[in-house]
Protein backbone atom coordinates (compact mmCIF):
# COMPACT_ATOMS: atom_id res chain seq x y z
CA UNK A 1 0.00 0.00 0.00
CA UNK A 2 1.41 3.43 -0.82
CA UNK A 3 2.02 5.74 1.40
CA UNK A 4 0.08 9.29 1.21
CA UNK A 5 3.93 10.93 2.89
CA UNK A 6 1.62 11.88 6.28
CA UNK A 7 3.47 11.79 9.36
CA UNK A 8 2.42 11.72 13.06
CA UNK A 9 4.50 11.99 15.75
CA UNK A 10 2.58 11.83 18.68
CA UNK A 11 3.85 12.04 22.29
CA UNK A 12 7.29 10.62 21.98
CA UNK A 13 9.44 9.86 24.74
CA UNK A 14 12.86 8.49 24.96
CA UNK A 15 15.69 8.00 27.33
CA UNK A 16 19.12 6.43 26.32
CA UNK A 17 21.43 5.49 28.45
CA UNK A 18 19.66 6.70 31.22
CA UNK A 19 19.15 10.38 30.12
CA UNK A 20 15.89 11.26 28.83
CA UNK A 21 16.26 12.45 25.00
CA UNK A 22 12.61 13.19 24.06
CA UNK A 23 10.30 14.28 26.46
CA UNK A 24 6.66 14.63 24.67
CA UNK A 25 7.54 15.46 21.17
CA UNK A 26 4.13 15.45 18.88
CA UNK A 27 4.46 16.65 15.57
CA UNK A 28 2.43 17.00 12.44
CA UNK A 29 3.56 16.45 9.14
CA UNK A 30 0.74 16.79 6.37
CA UNK A 31 1.38 15.21 2.80
CA UNK A 32 4.09 17.12 0.59
CA UNK A 33 5.04 19.27 3.27
CA UNK A 34 8.89 20.42 4.51
CA UNK A 35 9.43 21.04 8.33
CA UNK A 36 12.46 21.64 9.30
CA UNK A 37 13.36 20.63 12.87
CA UNK A 38 16.05 23.32 14.14
CA UNK A 39 17.38 22.92 17.62
CA UNK A 40 21.10 22.88 18.74
CA UNK A 41 23.43 19.95 19.18
CA UNK A 42 22.19 17.17 21.39
CA UNK A 43 18.18 18.62 21.69
CA UNK A 44 17.27 15.48 20.53
CA UNK A 45 16.89 16.14 17.17
CA UNK A 46 18.92 13.14 15.75
CA UNK A 47 16.86 11.04 17.97
CA UNK A 48 13.52 12.27 16.83
CA UNK A 49 14.67 11.93 13.42
CA UNK A 50 15.81 8.12 14.02
CA UNK A 51 12.23 6.99 15.35
CA UNK A 52 10.28 8.50 11.95
CA UNK A 53 12.15 5.89 9.92
CA UNK A 54 12.03 2.91 12.90
CA UNK A 55 15.71 2.91 13.87
CA UNK A 56 14.73 3.77 17.66
CA UNK A 57 11.34 1.91 19.30
CA UNK A 58 9.92 4.49 21.84
CA UNK A 59 9.74 4.30 25.59
CA UNK A 60 6.20 5.77 24.91
CA UNK A 61 4.08 7.00 22.56
CA UNK A 62 4.44 7.10 18.71
CA UNK A 63 5.39 7.74 15.23
CA UNK A 64 2.57 6.85 12.54
CA UNK A 65 2.86 6.83 8.88
CA UNK A 66 -0.65 6.94 7.71
CA UNK A 67 -2.28 6.37 11.11
CA UNK A 68 0.29 2.87 11.30
CA UNK A 69 1.98 2.80 14.44
CA UNK A 70 6.18 2.27 13.09
CA UNK A 71 6.75 0.11 15.99
CA UNK A 72 4.10 -2.15 15.58
CA UNK A 73 4.25 -2.86 11.93
CA UNK A 74 5.15 -6.60 11.40
CA UNK A 75 8.32 -6.89 9.52
CA UNK A 76 7.29 -7.06 6.11
CA UNK A 77 4.91 -3.92 6.31
CA UNK A 78 8.01 -2.10 7.79
CA UNK A 79 10.32 -2.72 5.01
CA UNK A 80 7.69 -1.70 2.88
CA UNK A 81 6.88 1.90 4.24
CA UNK A 82 10.67 1.75 4.48
CA UNK A 83 10.91 1.67 0.85
CA UNK A 84 8.56 5.15 0.43
CA UNK A 85 10.95 6.63 2.89
CA UNK A 86 14.40 7.97 1.56
CA UNK A 87 17.08 8.77 4.48
CA UNK A 88 19.76 10.91 3.60
CA UNK A 89 22.22 10.57 6.63
CA UNK A 90 24.27 12.93 7.85
CA UNK A 91 27.74 11.99 6.51
CA UNK A 92 25.79 10.95 3.82
CA UNK A 93 26.80 6.76 4.67
CA UNK A 94 27.71 5.63 1.20
CA UNK A 95 28.62 2.31 1.29
CA UNK A 96 32.60 2.91 0.03
CA UNK A 97 32.77 -0.59 -0.87
CA UNK A 98 30.92 0.25 -3.42
CA UNK A 99 30.98 2.72 -6.76
CA UNK A 100 28.66 5.53 -6.80
CA UNK A 101 26.37 3.31 -9.25
CA UNK A 102 26.46 0.91 -7.16
CA UNK A 103 25.13 2.77 -3.85
CA UNK A 104 22.52 4.05 -6.12
CA UNK A 105 21.12 0.96 -7.55
CA UNK A 106 21.25 -0.75 -4.06
CA UNK A 107 17.73 0.07 -2.97
CA UNK A 108 16.50 -0.36 -6.47
CA UNK A 109 18.44 -4.35 -6.30
CA UNK A 110 16.76 -4.68 -2.70
CA UNK A 111 13.93 -3.69 -3.76
CA UNK A 112 12.66 -4.13 -7.08
CA UNK A 113 13.10 -6.85 -9.71
CA UNK A 114 13.90 -4.29 -12.80
CA UNK A 115 16.48 -5.55 -15.58
CA UNK A 116 19.91 -3.80 -15.23
CA UNK A 117 19.71 -1.84 -17.67
CA UNK A 118 16.56 -0.48 -16.85
CA UNK A 119 18.38 0.28 -13.23
CA UNK A 120 21.15 1.95 -14.83
CA UNK A 121 18.46 4.18 -16.63
CA UNK A 122 16.99 5.14 -13.28
CA UNK A 123 20.98 5.83 -11.62
CA UNK A 124 21.28 7.97 -14.40
CA UNK A 125 18.57 9.93 -14.05
CA UNK A 126 18.61 10.35 -10.51
CA UNK A 127 22.66 11.48 -10.37
CA UNK A 128 21.57 13.97 -13.14
CA UNK A 129 18.62 15.44 -10.77
CA UNK A 130 21.35 15.72 -8.12
CA UNK A 131 23.90 17.10 -10.61
CA UNK A 132 26.59 14.37 -10.22
CA UNK A 133 25.71 13.10 -13.81
CA UNK A 134 28.83 10.77 -15.22
CA UNK A 135 30.29 9.74 -11.50
CA UNK A 136 28.81 6.58 -11.80
CA UNK A 137 32.16 4.79 -11.52
CA UNK A 138 33.81 6.99 -8.84
CA UNK A 139 34.15 5.50 -5.13
CA UNK A 140 32.54 7.14 -2.29
CA UNK A 141 36.12 8.13 -1.06
CA UNK A 142 37.15 10.28 -4.35
CA UNK A 143 34.20 12.44 -3.95
CA UNK A 144 34.28 16.09 -2.02
CA UNK A 145 31.52 16.26 1.38
CA UNK A 146 29.19 18.12 -0.72
CA UNK A 147 29.48 15.83 -3.66
CA UNK A 148 28.84 12.85 -1.24
CA UNK A 149 25.85 14.77 -0.05
CA UNK A 150 24.47 14.87 -3.74
CA UNK A 151 25.44 11.24 -4.21
CA UNK A 152 23.04 10.15 -0.62
CA UNK A 153 20.24 12.04 -2.01
CA UNK A 154 20.50 10.34 -5.14
CA UNK A 155 20.57 7.03 -3.24
CA UNK A 156 17.34 8.33 -1.06
CA UNK A 157 15.47 9.01 -3.87
CA UNK A 158 16.40 5.87 -6.30
CA UNK A 159 12.89 4.21 -4.74
CA UNK A 160 10.93 7.52 -5.80
CA UNK A 161 9.81 8.02 -2.04
CA UNK A 162 6.75 9.49 -0.78
CA UNK A 163 8.79 10.79 2.25
CA UNK A 164 12.84 12.12 2.41
CA UNK A 165 14.28 12.92 5.59
CA UNK A 166 17.82 14.67 5.88
CA UNK A 167 20.09 14.56 9.05
CA UNK A 168 21.77 17.60 9.11
CA UNK A 169 21.98 18.21 5.66
CA UNK A 170 24.49 21.24 5.44
CA UNK A 171 26.66 20.17 9.30
CA UNK A 172 30.26 19.88 7.84
CA UNK A 173 30.03 22.02 4.83
CA UNK A 174 31.41 25.46 3.96
CA UNK A 175 28.81 27.86 3.73
CA UNK A 176 29.17 28.31 -0.12
CA UNK A 177 28.68 24.49 -0.51
CA UNK A 178 26.02 24.18 2.39
CA UNK A 179 23.21 27.08 0.11
CA UNK A 180 23.85 24.42 -2.65
CA UNK A 181 22.59 21.56 -0.53
CA UNK A 182 19.83 23.97 0.31
CA UNK A 183 18.64 24.97 -3.44
CA UNK A 184 18.92 21.07 -3.94
CA UNK A 185 16.88 20.39 -1.44
CA UNK A 186 14.28 22.51 -2.28
CA UNK A 187 14.31 21.01 -6.19
CA UNK A 188 14.11 17.80 -5.32
CA UNK A 189 10.53 18.65 -2.83
CA UNK A 190 9.26 20.39 -6.25
CA UNK A 191 10.14 18.30 -9.08
CA UNK A 192 9.73 15.07 -6.28
CA UNK A 193 6.37 16.82 -3.92
CA UNK A 194 7.69 14.61 -1.03
CA UNK A 195 7.31 15.38 2.77
CA UNK A 196 10.49 16.77 3.46
CA UNK A 197 11.83 16.22 7.60
CA UNK A 198 14.57 17.58 7.81
CA UNK A 199 16.50 17.81 11.26
CA UNK A 200 19.42 20.88 11.12
CA UNK A 201 20.97 23.36 13.41
CA UNK A 202 21.49 25.58 10.71
CA UNK A 203 18.77 28.47 10.30
CA UNK A 204 19.27 29.21 7.14
CA UNK A 205 18.94 25.53 5.79
CA UNK A 206 15.68 25.56 7.76
CA UNK A 207 14.68 29.03 6.41
CA UNK A 208 15.24 28.29 2.97
CA UNK A 209 13.67 24.31 2.62
CA UNK A 210 10.65 24.44 5.26
CA UNK A 211 7.28 25.33 4.91
CA UNK A 212 7.50 25.17 8.97
CA UNK A 213 10.34 24.98 11.56
CA UNK A 214 9.64 23.51 14.49
CA UNK A 215 12.37 24.67 17.42
CA UNK A 216 13.51 21.96 19.43
CA UNK A 217 15.08 22.07 22.53
CA UNK A 218 16.43 19.62 25.81
CA UNK A 219 13.71 16.97 24.14
CA UNK A 220 10.92 19.49 23.87
CA UNK A 221 9.14 21.90 20.93
CA UNK A 222 9.99 25.02 22.56
CA UNK A 223 7.56 26.53 19.58
CA UNK A 224 6.02 25.29 15.71
CA UNK A 225 5.57 27.78 13.13
CA UNK A 226 6.35 29.52 9.57
CA UNK A 227 9.51 31.41 9.18
CA UNK A 228 7.63 34.79 10.14
CA UNK A 229 6.22 33.41 13.27
CA UNK A 230 9.75 31.97 13.94
CA UNK A 231 11.53 35.60 13.40
CA UNK A 232 8.34 37.08 15.81
CA UNK A 233 8.87 34.39 18.44
CA UNK A 234 10.36 35.71 21.80
CA UNK A 235 11.28 32.73 22.79
CA UNK A 236 15.26 33.00 23.71
CA UNK A 237 17.00 30.34 22.32
CA UNK A 238 15.16 31.29 18.93
CA UNK A 239 16.58 34.57 19.08
CA UNK A 240 19.89 32.86 19.97
CA UNK A 241 19.51 31.53 16.91
CA UNK A 242 18.71 34.15 14.74
CA UNK A 243 21.42 36.59 16.02
CA UNK A 244 23.68 33.67 15.36
CA UNK A 245 22.66 33.57 12.00
CA UNK A 246 22.73 36.87 10.77
CA UNK A 247 26.25 36.75 9.58
CA UNK A 248 25.29 33.67 7.55
CA UNK A 249 22.43 35.83 6.52
CA UNK A 250 25.08 37.78 4.66
CA UNK A 251 26.88 35.06 3.01
CA UNK A 252 23.80 33.50 1.67
CA UNK A 253 22.97 36.74 -0.10
CA UNK A 254 26.56 36.89 -1.15
CA UNK A 255 26.06 33.49 -2.58
CA UNK A 256 22.48 34.64 -4.47
CA UNK A 257 24.31 37.01 -6.19
CA UNK A 258 27.62 35.82 -7.40
CA UNK B 1 27.01 0.88 54.19
CA UNK B 2 30.30 -0.28 52.87
CA UNK B 3 29.30 -3.96 52.50
CA UNK B 4 25.50 -2.51 51.27
CA UNK B 5 27.29 -0.70 48.30
CA UNK B 6 30.10 -3.85 47.43
CA UNK B 7 27.10 -5.72 46.89
CA UNK B 8 25.43 -3.35 45.40
CA UNK B 9 28.26 -2.35 42.58
CA UNK B 10 28.87 -6.70 42.58
CA UNK B 11 24.95 -7.23 41.61
CA UNK B 12 25.17 -4.49 38.88
CA UNK B 13 28.28 -5.79 37.26
CA UNK B 14 26.92 -9.51 37.31
CA UNK B 15 23.57 -7.77 35.85
CA UNK B 16 25.58 -6.03 33.22
CA UNK B 17 27.58 -9.13 32.24
CA UNK B 18 24.19 -11.00 32.23
CA UNK B 19 22.45 -8.41 29.91
CA UNK B 20 25.43 -9.15 27.64
CA UNK B 21 25.54 -12.56 27.69
CA UNK B 22 21.79 -12.42 26.72
CA UNK B 23 22.78 -9.91 23.86
CA UNK B 24 25.33 -12.21 22.29
CA UNK B 25 23.36 -15.24 22.62
CA UNK B 26 20.13 -13.50 20.77
CA UNK B 27 22.72 -12.30 17.95
CA UNK B 28 24.09 -15.64 17.57
CA UNK B 29 20.44 -17.42 17.72
CA UNK B 30 19.34 -14.90 15.09
CA UNK B 31 22.28 -15.60 12.62
CA UNK B 32 22.08 -18.97 13.39
CA UNK B 33 18.04 -18.54 11.94
CA UNK B 34 19.50 -17.24 9.08
CA UNK B 35 21.68 -19.47 8.17
CA UNK B 36 19.29 -22.28 8.69
CA UNK B 37 16.63 -20.22 6.87
CA UNK B 38 19.14 -20.63 3.59
CA UNK B 39 19.60 -16.34 3.95
CA UNK B 40 22.65 -16.65 2.12
CA UNK B 41 23.50 -13.70 0.13
CA UNK B 42 25.59 -15.58 -2.60
CA UNK B 43 27.63 -12.22 -3.71
CA UNK B 44 28.77 -11.62 -0.44
CA UNK B 45 29.57 -15.11 0.88
CA UNK B 46 31.89 -15.61 -2.35
CA UNK B 47 33.40 -11.96 -2.19
CA UNK B 48 34.30 -12.53 1.78
CA UNK B 49 35.37 -15.94 0.75
CA UNK B 50 38.03 -14.48 -1.41
CA UNK B 51 38.75 -12.01 0.86
CA UNK B 52 39.11 -13.91 4.38
CA UNK B 53 40.54 -17.52 2.85
CA UNK B 54 41.72 -17.21 -0.64
CA UNK B 55 44.26 -13.58 0.10
CA UNK B 56 45.19 -15.53 3.68
CA UNK B 57 47.04 -18.34 1.92
CA UNK B 58 50.38 -16.75 1.89
CA UNK B 59 50.00 -16.07 5.66
CA UNK B 60 48.90 -20.05 6.11
CA UNK B 61 51.55 -21.16 4.43
CA UNK B 62 54.13 -19.37 6.46
CA UNK B 63 52.73 -19.95 9.37
CA UNK B 64 51.91 -23.73 8.89
CA UNK B 65 55.47 -24.31 7.12
CA UNK B 66 57.25 -23.39 10.37
CA UNK B 67 54.97 -25.33 13.05
CA UNK B 68 55.71 -27.67 11.30
CA UNK B 69 59.47 -27.40 11.14
CA UNK B 70 59.54 -26.24 15.01
CA UNK B 71 57.81 -29.85 15.59
CA UNK B 72 59.89 -31.69 14.04
CA UNK B 73 62.95 -29.95 15.36
CA UNK B 74 62.28 -30.58 19.13
CA UNK B 75 60.76 -33.95 18.36
CA UNK B 76 63.23 -35.86 16.11
CA UNK B 77 66.40 -34.37 18.27
CA UNK B 78 64.65 -35.83 21.09
CA UNK B 79 63.46 -38.89 19.95
CA UNK B 80 66.85 -39.46 18.11
CA UNK B 81 68.42 -39.84 21.55
CA UNK B 82 66.13 -42.07 22.91
CA UNK B 83 66.49 -44.37 19.38
CA UNK B 84 62.64 -43.43 18.96
CA UNK B 85 63.14 -42.43 15.18
CA UNK B 86 60.25 -44.40 13.78
CA UNK B 87 57.94 -42.29 15.80
CA UNK B 88 59.20 -38.89 14.61
CA UNK B 89 56.79 -38.72 11.35
CA UNK B 90 53.82 -40.01 12.93
CA UNK B 91 54.13 -37.46 16.15
CA UNK B 92 54.21 -34.71 13.93
CA UNK B 93 51.54 -35.57 11.65
CA UNK B 94 49.22 -36.13 14.57
CA UNK B 95 50.01 -33.13 15.84
CA UNK B 96 49.57 -30.81 13.14
CA UNK B 97 46.38 -33.00 12.24
CA UNK B 98 44.75 -32.54 15.54
CA UNK B 99 46.37 -29.44 17.19
CA UNK B 100 49.36 -27.48 15.59
CA UNK B 101 47.78 -26.64 12.25
CA UNK B 102 44.04 -26.07 13.12
CA UNK B 103 44.92 -24.10 16.63
CA UNK B 104 47.73 -21.68 14.94
CA UNK B 105 46.07 -21.23 12.01
CA UNK B 106 43.06 -20.41 13.91
CA UNK B 107 44.86 -17.75 15.89
CA UNK B 108 46.22 -16.36 12.74
CA UNK B 109 43.03 -15.90 10.64
CA UNK B 110 41.67 -14.45 13.86
CA UNK B 111 44.53 -11.82 13.98
CA UNK B 112 44.01 -11.15 10.06
CA UNK B 113 40.42 -11.62 9.17
CA UNK B 114 38.74 -11.29 12.74
CA UNK B 115 40.63 -7.84 12.85
CA UNK B 116 39.53 -7.11 9.57
CA UNK B 117 35.75 -7.98 10.10
CA UNK B 118 35.38 -5.82 13.60
CA UNK B 119 37.41 -2.77 12.07
CA UNK B 120 34.96 -2.75 8.78
CA UNK B 121 31.63 -3.52 10.23
CA UNK B 122 32.71 -1.02 12.99
CA UNK B 123 33.27 1.93 10.87
CA UNK B 124 29.90 1.00 8.85
CA UNK B 125 28.65 1.46 12.39
CA UNK B 126 29.89 4.62 13.06
CA UNK B 127 29.72 6.31 9.21
CA UNK B 128 25.70 5.12 9.46
CA UNK B 129 26.35 2.72 6.78
CA UNK B 130 24.89 -0.19 8.99
CA UNK B 131 21.47 2.29 9.80
CA UNK B 132 21.28 3.15 5.65
CA UNK B 133 20.90 -0.76 4.93
CA UNK B 134 18.17 -1.04 7.81
CA UNK B 135 16.17 1.85 6.32
CA UNK B 136 16.92 0.80 2.79
CA UNK B 137 15.00 -3.02 4.22
CA UNK B 138 18.29 -4.92 4.58
CA UNK B 139 18.60 -6.55 7.47
CA UNK B 140 22.59 -5.74 8.35
CA UNK B 141 22.85 -9.53 9.67
CA UNK B 142 21.88 -11.26 6.63
CA UNK B 143 23.79 -8.78 4.49
CA UNK B 144 26.85 -8.65 6.34
CA UNK B 145 27.11 -11.10 9.08
CA UNK B 146 26.04 -14.57 7.69
CA UNK B 147 28.54 -14.40 4.91
CA UNK B 148 31.50 -14.19 6.57
CA UNK B 149 30.25 -16.04 9.11
CA UNK B 150 29.81 -18.22 6.18
CA UNK B 151 32.57 -17.66 4.46
CA UNK B 152 34.86 -18.64 7.71
CA UNK B 153 32.90 -21.67 8.53
CA UNK B 154 34.29 -23.28 4.94
CA UNK B 155 37.67 -21.13 4.49
CA UNK B 156 39.66 -21.81 7.75
CA UNK B 157 39.04 -25.81 7.11
CA UNK B 158 40.74 -25.48 3.82
CA UNK B 159 43.40 -23.22 5.01
CA UNK B 160 44.18 -26.01 7.47
CA UNK B 161 44.39 -28.53 5.01
CA UNK B 162 47.16 -26.39 3.31
CA UNK B 163 48.89 -25.78 6.59
CA UNK B 164 48.78 -29.72 7.42
CA UNK B 165 50.27 -30.23 4.27
CA UNK B 166 53.38 -27.65 4.33
CA UNK B 167 53.82 -28.34 8.20
CA UNK B 168 54.30 -31.80 7.27
CA UNK B 169 56.67 -30.95 4.25
CA UNK B 170 58.46 -28.77 6.46
CA UNK B 171 58.83 -31.13 9.13
CA UNK B 172 59.83 -33.87 6.49
CA UNK B 173 62.83 -31.85 5.43
CA UNK B 174 63.99 -30.84 9.24
CA UNK B 175 63.94 -34.77 10.25
CA UNK B 176 65.97 -35.32 6.86
CA UNK B 177 68.50 -32.79 8.38
CA UNK B 178 68.32 -34.00 11.91
CA UNK B 179 68.97 -37.25 10.74
CA UNK B 180 65.88 -38.98 10.53
CA UNK B 181 65.25 -41.14 7.10
CA UNK B 182 62.98 -40.33 5.18
CA UNK B 183 61.17 -43.75 4.48
CA UNK B 184 61.31 -43.95 8.00
CA UNK B 185 59.34 -40.79 8.37
CA UNK B 186 56.72 -41.53 5.96
CA UNK B 187 56.30 -45.14 7.50
CA UNK B 188 55.88 -43.53 10.91
CA UNK B 189 53.41 -41.36 9.23
CA UNK B 190 51.55 -43.85 7.73
CA UNK B 191 51.36 -45.67 10.87
CA UNK B 192 50.28 -43.93 13.27
CA UNK B 193 47.96 -41.72 11.31
CA UNK B 194 44.23 -41.74 11.20
CA UNK B 195 42.15 -40.43 8.79
CA UNK B 196 39.90 -39.09 12.02
CA UNK B 197 43.07 -37.20 13.09
CA UNK B 198 42.55 -35.16 9.83
CA UNK B 199 38.82 -34.98 9.90
CA UNK B 200 38.87 -34.19 13.13
CA UNK B 201 41.45 -31.00 13.02
CA UNK B 202 39.33 -29.74 10.35
CA UNK B 203 35.75 -30.54 11.98
CA UNK B 204 37.63 -27.95 14.94
CA UNK B 205 38.60 -25.72 12.57
CA UNK B 206 35.13 -25.16 11.20
CA UNK B 207 33.83 -24.06 14.72
CA UNK B 208 36.58 -21.94 15.25
CA UNK B 209 35.92 -20.17 11.70
CA UNK B 210 32.01 -19.76 12.72
CA UNK B 211 33.31 -18.56 15.97
CA UNK B 212 36.23 -16.07 15.03
CA UNK B 213 33.34 -14.74 12.52
CA UNK B 214 30.37 -14.39 14.97
CA UNK B 215 32.59 -12.38 17.92
CA UNK B 216 34.31 -10.18 15.49
CA UNK B 217 30.88 -9.44 13.83
CA UNK B 218 29.70 -8.76 17.14
CA UNK B 219 32.43 -6.85 18.41
CA UNK B 220 31.99 -4.81 15.51
CA UNK B 221 28.71 -3.97 15.37
CA UNK B 222 28.24 -2.92 18.36
CA UNK B 223 31.48 -0.05 18.21
CA UNK B 224 30.78 3.26 19.08
CA UNK B 225 32.08 6.47 19.38
CA UNK B 226 34.38 7.00 16.55
CA UNK B 227 37.31 5.77 15.29
CA UNK B 228 38.64 5.27 19.06
CA UNK B 229 35.59 2.73 19.64
CA UNK B 230 35.93 0.86 16.50
CA UNK B 231 40.25 0.41 17.46
CA UNK B 232 38.73 -0.75 20.63
CA UNK B 233 36.31 -3.04 19.31
CA UNK B 234 38.96 -4.80 16.41
CA UNK B 235 41.57 -5.17 19.75
CA UNK B 236 38.24 -6.89 21.37
CA UNK B 237 37.46 -8.94 18.88
CA UNK B 238 40.86 -10.71 18.28
CA UNK B 239 41.65 -10.89 22.33
CA UNK B 240 38.10 -12.48 22.51
CA UNK B 241 38.16 -14.81 19.09
CA UNK B 242 41.97 -16.16 20.30
CA UNK B 243 40.23 -17.03 23.79
CA UNK B 244 37.41 -18.31 22.19
CA UNK B 245 39.55 -20.48 20.11
CA UNK B 246 41.89 -22.07 22.67
CA UNK B 247 38.68 -22.55 25.08
CA UNK B 248 37.01 -24.51 22.31
CA UNK B 249 39.70 -26.41 21.37
CA UNK B 250 40.13 -28.21 24.62
CA UNK B 251 36.55 -29.23 24.87
CA UNK B 252 36.21 -30.43 20.89
CA UNK B 253 39.19 -32.46 21.91
CA UNK B 254 37.53 -33.76 24.88
CA UNK B 255 34.17 -34.64 22.51
CA UNK B 256 36.70 -35.21 18.80
CA UNK B 257 39.48 -37.93 20.03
Amino acid sequence: MELSGRVDVVDLHKALGGQPVLQGVSLRVEPGEAVAILGPSGCGKTVLLRHLVGLLVPDRGEVRMDGEALHRLPPRRLREVRSQVGVVFQGAALFDSLTVAENVAFPLRRHRRLPESRIQEIVAEKLNLVGMGGTQDKMPAELSGGMRKRVGIARALALDPKIVLYDEPTAGLDPVTARAVDRLMMEVRARTRTTTVLVTHDLLTAFAVADRVAVMDAGRFVMTGTREEVRASPHPLVQAFLRSSALGGVVEEATREA
Amino acid sequence: MAVNVTLEKLGEATLRRLEEVGEASRFVARVAASLVRVRWEAGQTVLQMARAGVDSVPLVLLTGLFSGMVLAYQTANQLLRLGGEGFVGGLIAVSMAREAAPVFTAVTVAGRVGAGFAAELGTMVVTEQVDALTVMGTDPLDYLVVPRTLALGVMLPVLVVLANAVGSLGGYAVSLVVGVPGSVYVDSVRQFLDLHDVVGGLVKSAVFGLLIALVACHKGLRASGGAAGVGQATTGAVVAAIAWVLAANYFLDVLLF
